[in-house]
């Protein structure tokens, strides 16, 4: 998050308890905020899919519902630019060794498709060395781009 | 017959249709219970053809995903057949990035998918 931002833009960080269903805490005011700043109901989806699958891997295969554990979550967003960052208290994991859920012998494995989803709808997606913080990001391309 | 929370099902002949009650499937409670609603028709209800219309689907995470996977090859198990119709252009990309539409058979309404049991 260290490019330089409008001042337009809407700011939130907040830590979610180890539960699930919490990621509506924050994706409920980041949908207005997107709506808020112009972006179309397509990246919107896209956005919100990518966040919620994040949050939720975050809390479950992160934090493993650790109550003791917080995720955090920082959002950023303009009307060019969002970036949400994501981090647990977990251990931490590989996401090169995440198999790749579009092989034919794994089409009908009923897990794995959230890292894939979050890679194709976002612009970027950086995990940290230690695989327990996730930035996300996309940048607006213009309608008639 | 059982009470759904989570669907609505009626019959068109021998085809069961399937509508979703919620608009965003994604919280994790909810879609547990809708896992367990879908696989009630293959395993207590013993349906044989089941068309799942995602007309008032908005939005659907992975998880559900992984229940409709799940739901698919219970219906393969039981000799049974799935469809799926209407689906809204954004989940239809999610179908399409992970390759489930090599899986599912989707079509594009209710009628013909209904055709394309018989």
């Amino acid at each position: 998050m260290s490019q330089p931002v409008p001042a337009d833009t809407w700011r939130r960080e907040i830590d979610l308890p180890s539960e699930r269903g919490v990621s509506r805490l924050v994706t409920d005011d980041l949908l207005e905020q997107l709506g808020i700043h112009g972006w179309s109901p397509s990246d919107i989806f896209a956005i919100h899919l990518a966040a919620e699958e994040a949050i939720v891997n975050a809390i479950v295969h992160g934090n493993k519902l650790d109550p003791a554990k917080k995720v955090r979550v920082s959002c950023e967003v303009s009307a060019g630019r969002v970036c949400i960052q994501i981090d647990d208290e977990g251990e931490g994991f590989d996401p090169a060794a995440v198999p790749d859920c579009t092989l034919e012998e794994r089409l009908d494995v009923p897990s794995g498709r959230g890292v894939m989803l979050m890679r194709s709808f976002m612009t970027r997606i950086e995990y940290n060395a230690k695989g327990n913080g996730v930035v996300l990001e996309k940048i607006r391309v213009p309608a008639d781009a | 017959m059982a009470t759904h929370q989570r669907i609505d099902v009626s019959r068109l002949g021998d085809v069961s249709i399937v509508k979703f009650l919620d608009k965003k499937i994604l919280d994790e409670a909810g879609i547990q219970e809708l896992g367990l609603e879908l696989f009630s028709l293959v395993e207590h209800d013993n349906r044989k053809a089941i068309l799942l219309n995602f007309a008032d689907v908005e939005f659907l995470s992975s998880a559900a995903l992984g229940k409709l996977i799940t739901l698919d090859r219970k219906v393969k198990a039981a000799k049974g057949r799935m469809k799926m119709c209407h689906i809204r252009p954004e989940i239809l990309e999610v179908f399409q990035i992970t390759k489930l539409n090599k899986v599912f058979d989707i079509r594009s309404d209710e009628a013909e998918a209904v055709a394309a049991f018989s």
